[in-house]
């Protein structure tokens, strides 16, 4: 019987990533641009089909409008197939009833009929908002090695930063004894990376369980791996070691697109053998102009750069005018910086317009990064202070 | 009405030209302007002008075409009906395949026989032109012509731009000139043309009937008094690329703002992707007046040149007036000028290469020196 797959990816991304503000007015986060040619979701989508996992359920739910249109048939992600490929889940409405995802195990139960049409084995739970490469291969080999029903991928994280985890407490083999969301004191610091792998039969009964439950706030961390635990099934953490970043915020998304840049960087997204695939910029080469200085600089096809552009990345079709100065800044596609703007420390989503001589951002130590959102036109010489965030036209008034 | 016009690319007419760089490729597939092969061209007026289904001619050395176009789907070609078909040529023992390019459209009738459309478009892609072609059909309807010429006006014909126009005050052509004098400005035809596909079915059926061998000589230039002829002018940019001086000339003028935009600014150029990563350009590099594609990692001088997708420049290296074809490496310390580098080659620590625009030095493909 071929009319089956090992193992079926439900990715979650229905999130709003609130704390990513006006970049995630009317997209959601697993949309926001990344890496100056990438959008979030890239890195999961691209680590499936890496893996060998062709078939990925896309749970969306917040304005989904513009992350369906990008992943559409999934032929970027070699996802367009005959049986499998990449479908877009969102809420329906049902014969006996009709709901949003509640939670994110009740976004998964709410989708048993399509996981179960491929009679899968394993089920790999994703959420849509991490940036990281990852063979999940190897941890569904771990899976099946150690005979568990629940696998979590893990990372260690910085011990002051544990309790804005999830963490999980382990025996010396790797088994979980305890899982505590978002301690306040966490006991070790290892960190879930929301990367489960299940055991199909004992997910759907556990969701099924959780579905049941009235007092259930169906959610994967809060819900449904603590009852597994308590009623004593095998769960095992899989350690990974590597670069993980959660970008839900403006500085970690910051920090990460700036991971990209240099000669070594932490985050290397040009390795041939782990390739990031996404939807491609239909743009020329970009131009360099003569008086141009790029320094340390990653810039996307279609940009027109006259002007200085230090510690940054540009996305397609990005202009940076004569005299004009964008330093640790990300920029998105489409945005123009005119003559003589100044932007530095900033995040500046898709068609932004910065007039000329304007200032966007501080470059002074510990200030936070500035964000402008798509389409917000900055007033000839206004000034924006560092860490303002504006999703509205200034005139600098 | 719909538009209905099926396309037919001749991909290999010319490749004798640039013996160079189409030595393991057609014409069709040579690389040009950073990221694209010439066949991007026509195809992106094809396409955007509403074509459909493209027949494209192929003869020697079309791997790489094949690599190139893969299903279409970068064009928008993968399509339940038509899309791109590849029209390999067909010999047997009797019939040795086709020099010219009548002989190229007689080996092709099978396909345009099958076809629905109204119309043909026939091109090669060794110019490069932004070209409305729904406008070319549209004047080709209004003139009710038998069939149109392009043409543009140029100050030199060459190799395989050798057909002049006489066209009259209605464009009527009047008068075909073959390999003509040079006197200043010519209406020189750029070997795309138009005609109802009915009409090009029985004009190849009676040329192999009476052992026609050339679509210039034997069909337009004898028949320009007795068929409606009608002359295109093409206003907009047209560049030929048919020596190696001119195609780094032509690569080179993609440096000026207003060829670019010309060229890319009105419409989308469609071509392969290959998700390279952007372009690093690390500490110390320095960029001015160049084309850059993704995938490079730039750590020394680039200036006055072109880089393909996935350069890299070494640190300390000067590349100078060059054309710099996909995933070269350019180690540290070395020196280029008017060089044309094809794919994969390799130039290693200390090396100075230069040429001169008239004859810029080539380093053939996947060479290391």
């Amino acid at each position: 019987m071929l009319r089956k797959k090992e193992c079926v990816a439900m990715l979650l991304a229905g999130g709003q990533g609130s704390r990513l503000y006006a970049l995630t007015n009317s997209i959601a986060k697993p949309a926001v641009a990344f890496g100056a040619k990438y959008r979030i979701i890239d890195f999961a989508l691209s680590n499936c089909i890496n893996s060998g996992i062709d078939t990925v359920g896309v749970l969306t739910q917040y304005q989904p409008l513009e992350l369906n249109e990008y992943i559409g048939n999934g032929q970027p992600w070699d996802l367009d197939r005959a049986f499998g490929g990449v479908h877009i889940l969102s809420p329906y409405q049902g014969k006996k009833r009709s709901s949003w995802f509640e939670g994110t195990a009740n976004a998964i139960y709410q989708n048993l009929g399509f996981m179960k049409r491929y009679d899968p084995d394993y089920i790999l739970i994703l959420s849509g908002d991490h940036i990281y490469k990852m063979d999940y291969a190897k941890m569904l080999r771990a899976h099946k090695e150690t005979g568990a029903d629940c696998t979590i991928a893990a990372i260690e994280v910085p011990v002051k930063e544990a309790s804005r985890f999830g963490i999980l407490n382990t025996n010396p083999d790797g088994s979980i004894y305890e899982f505590e969301e978002k301690p306040k004191t966490p006991k070790s610091n290892l960190a879930s990376m929301g990367v489960y792998i299940f055991t199909a039969e004992k997910l759907f009964k556990y969701l099924e369980a959780d579905d049941e439950d009235p007092a259930s706030s169906k959610d994967f961390g809060k819900d449904v791996l603590p009852a597994m635990l308590a009623a004593g099934e095998k769960m095992f953490s899989y350690r990974f070691e590597g670069y993980w970043k959660d970008v839900g915020t403006i500085s970690s998304l910051w920090e990460s697109n700036m991971d990209l840049l240099g000669k070594e960087p932490a985050f290397d997204v040009s390795d041939p053998e782990w390739k990031i695939h996404s939807r491609n910029p239909l743009a020329p080469p970009e131009y360099i102009g003569k008086g141009a200085v790029l320094d340390n600089a990653m810039v996307a096809l279609g940009c027109e750069i006259e002007g200085t552009v230090k510690n940054s990345l540009l996305a397609a079709g990005v202009t940076v005018e004569e005299g004009a100065v964008v330093e640790d800044s990300v920029v998105m596609a489409g945005t123009v910086i005119k003559k003589g703007a100044q932007v530095r420390y900033a995040i500046l989503d898709e068609d932004v317009v910065v007039g000329e001589g304007a200032t966007v951002g501080e470059a002074a130590e510990k200030v936070s990064i500035a964000v402008l959102g798509r389409g917000v036109k900055i007033a000839d010489d206004a000034f924006v202070a560092g860490g303002k965030i504006l999703d509205k036209d200034f005139s600098g008034e | 009405m719909a538009f209905s016009t099926v396309g037919v690319i001749i991909s290999h007419i010319n490749d004798d030209n640039l013996p160079e760089i189409s030595r393991h490729r057609t014409m069709a597939s040579v690389p040009f302007g950073g990221r694209y092969r010439l066949i991007d061209f026509v195809l992106s007026n094809m396409v955007n002008s509403g074509v459909t289904t493209v027949g494209i001619v192929v003869k020697n050395n079309y791997q790489s075409l094949i690599d190139h176009l893969g299903s279409g789907k970068e064009w928008d070609l993968a399509r339940k009906d038509g899309g791109i078909i590849l029209l390999p040529p067909y010999s047997d023992e009797t019939e040795a395949p086709y020099t010219t390019r009548l002989e190229a459209l007689m080996g092709i009738t099978g396909f345009l026989t099958h076809r629905t459309e109204e119309y043909v478009v026939i091109s090669d892609c060794d110019g490069i032109a932004h070209m409305d072609i729904a406008d070319v059909v549209r004047y080709h309807e209004e003139k009710q012509a038998d069939i149109t010429m392009v043409y543009h006006e140029e100050s030199h014909a060459s190799s395989s731009y050798y057909m002049t126009l006489a066209p009259d005050e209605e464009g009527r052509v009047r008068e075909i000139e073959i390999n003509p004098r040079l006197r200043g400005k010519m209406n020189l035809y750029i070997n795309v043309m138009v005609m109802s596909r009915e009409f090009l079915i029985n004009t190849i059926h009676d040329a192999v009937t009476r052992g026609y061998s050339s679509f210039g000589r034997d069909i337009l230039t004898k028949n320009v008094d007795t068929l409606r002829i009608f002359g295109y002018p093409h206003k907009g940019y047209f560049a030929a690329v048919d020596t190696l001086k001119d195609y780094y000339a032509r690569n080179m003028e993609l440096l000026d703002k207003t060829v670019r935009d010309e060229l890319f600014g009105a419409r989308d150029i469609y071509t392969k992707v290959r998700d390279s990563a952007p372009t690093r350009y690390l500490a110390g590099a320095t960029v001015s007046n160049s084309l850059i594609s993704d995938g490079c990692v730039i750590e020394g001088r680039v200036e006055n040149s072109i880089l393909f997708r996935g350069v890299k420049v070494g640190k300390g290296s000067l590349v100078k007036d060059s054309i710099i074809m996909q995933d070269t490496v350019i180690g540290g310390s070395v020196s280029l000028e008017c060089v044309i580098t094809d794919k994969n080659a390799v130039i290693r620590d200390g090396r100075k290469l230069a040429g001169c625009e008239e004859q810029p030095y080539f380093v053939p493909k996947g060479r290391m020196l």
